[in-house]
């Protein structure tokens, strides 16, 4: 595809997403109460997208656990979707 | 346009969603066991899921002209109690030659533990005493990447696995590469909000290429689509990729893995 054949399909909504973005932080900001973890995952992984090609990998990258040995006990079942390992 | 839902969880699903994935163009769909929204209070439990899973969902699927098959295993979300997961595995080898069990799945890890590391190495050994395929599923968010590279070290510390008769489930762009460049099958997962979305993972097909590759919906109580597949196939369409290509990834690569078991017909 040509950048003007992506550009016509996707820039309308990549525009909306980046909307949304905007406004979950300014929310945060807005709300009372302290941050955590995710919130500084969610901000270091908006630095990813100043590079080059590999943005989507670098942000996946950026909120994963960087540890490798597996935990003694799974506490619980969910994911919250950033690593408190890498961001606490 | 045909296509095939390797992995999608009927059991969670009304009748309505068979028939509109029968109207899509589904021929086939491939349903792994797995985690309930709550923990099985006994392995008779799961007796009962795998008979559901083995009797009564072909029936289900067949009233739309579709072919119903399935994986068996404790999935992993249950895999802490070792147990538990010991009865259970016990149970599976009395369902492997029902007409429609395809291997072992889906298996894999939930939140990196030794347990469920232990539970997965005994899912792996079953497949391979017993000559079946086998389905992984990697973990969720944070820990997919950690996940990942733990599933694959275990597998392939186990020489009597081969990667061609894996599928390693619910890829994304940080581990797509992992699982494609140590030989085995990569499955991306189409979900509305977590996992891949459609363009995403046509990013991935048209950055990684099309072979050994599948896409399914995961379908299943949560947040999820059972027409993911053929919405994605759209999405392909929109870029410009020939309708051949196309095929290629919804129907000829599930079918050639999923032929590697010769109860596989579509």
């Amino acid at each position: 595809m040509t950048k003007q054949q992506v550009l016509n399909l996707y820039f309308l909504d990549a525009r909306h997403k980046l909307i949304e973005v905007a406004a979950f932080l300014d929310r945060v900001e807005r709300a009372t109460g302290k941050n955590d973890f995710r919130l500084k995952a969610f901000c270091s992984a908006l630095g990813e997208l100043n590079g080059g090609r590999g943005k989507a990998r670098r942000v996946l990258r950026a909120f994963s656990d960087p540890t490798t040995r597996p935990i003694t006990r799974a506490e619980g079942k969910g994911a919250v979707g950033a690593s408190s390992s890498r961001n606490g | 346009m045909r296509y095939i839902e390797p992995h999608a969880h009927m059991v969670s699903r009304v009748t309505d969603d068979y028939e509109r994935m029968a109207i899509a163009g589904c021929e086939a769909v491939c349903e792994p066991a797995f985690w309930a929204g709550f923990d099985r209070s006994s392995a008779a439990g799961f007796y009962d899921y795998f008979r559901q899973l083995t009797e009564y969902e072909p029936k289900r699927a067949a009233k739309f002209g579709l072919k119903h098959f399935s994986w068996l295993c404790i999935n992993p979300k249950e895999a802490e109690d070792v147990k538990l997961a010991e009865e259970v595995i016990a149970l599976i080898p009395q369902f492997l030659d029902r007409p429609n069990v395809l291997g072992i799945g889906e298996i894999g890890l939930n939140k990196n533990s030794r347990n469920e590391l232990k539970v997965l190495e005994m899912h792996v050994d079953l497949a391979a005493r017993c000559h079946q395929l086998i389905l992984v599923h990697t973990p969720h968010l944070e820990d997919k990447l950690k996940g990942t590279r733990l599933i694959l070290d275990a597998l392939k510390s186990d020489r009597r696995i081969r990667p061609e008769r894996v599928i390693i489930d619910h890829v994304e762009e940080h581990t797509v590469e992992l699982v494609l460049n140590a030989g085995f099958w990569a499955g991306m997962t189409l979900y509305p909000e977590t996992k891949c979305s459609p363009a995403r993972a046509v990013d991935i097909l048209e950055i990684y290429g099309k072979e050994r590759i599948w896409l399914n919906s995961a379908c299943d109580w949560g947040v999820s689509d059972p027409l993911a597949v053929p919405k994605t196939a759209l999405e392909m369409k929109k870029r410009g990729h020939r309708v051949a290509a196309i095929e290629k990834v919804v129907y000829q690569n599930p079918r050639k893995f999923l032929s590697q078991c010769p109860k596989f017909r579509v």
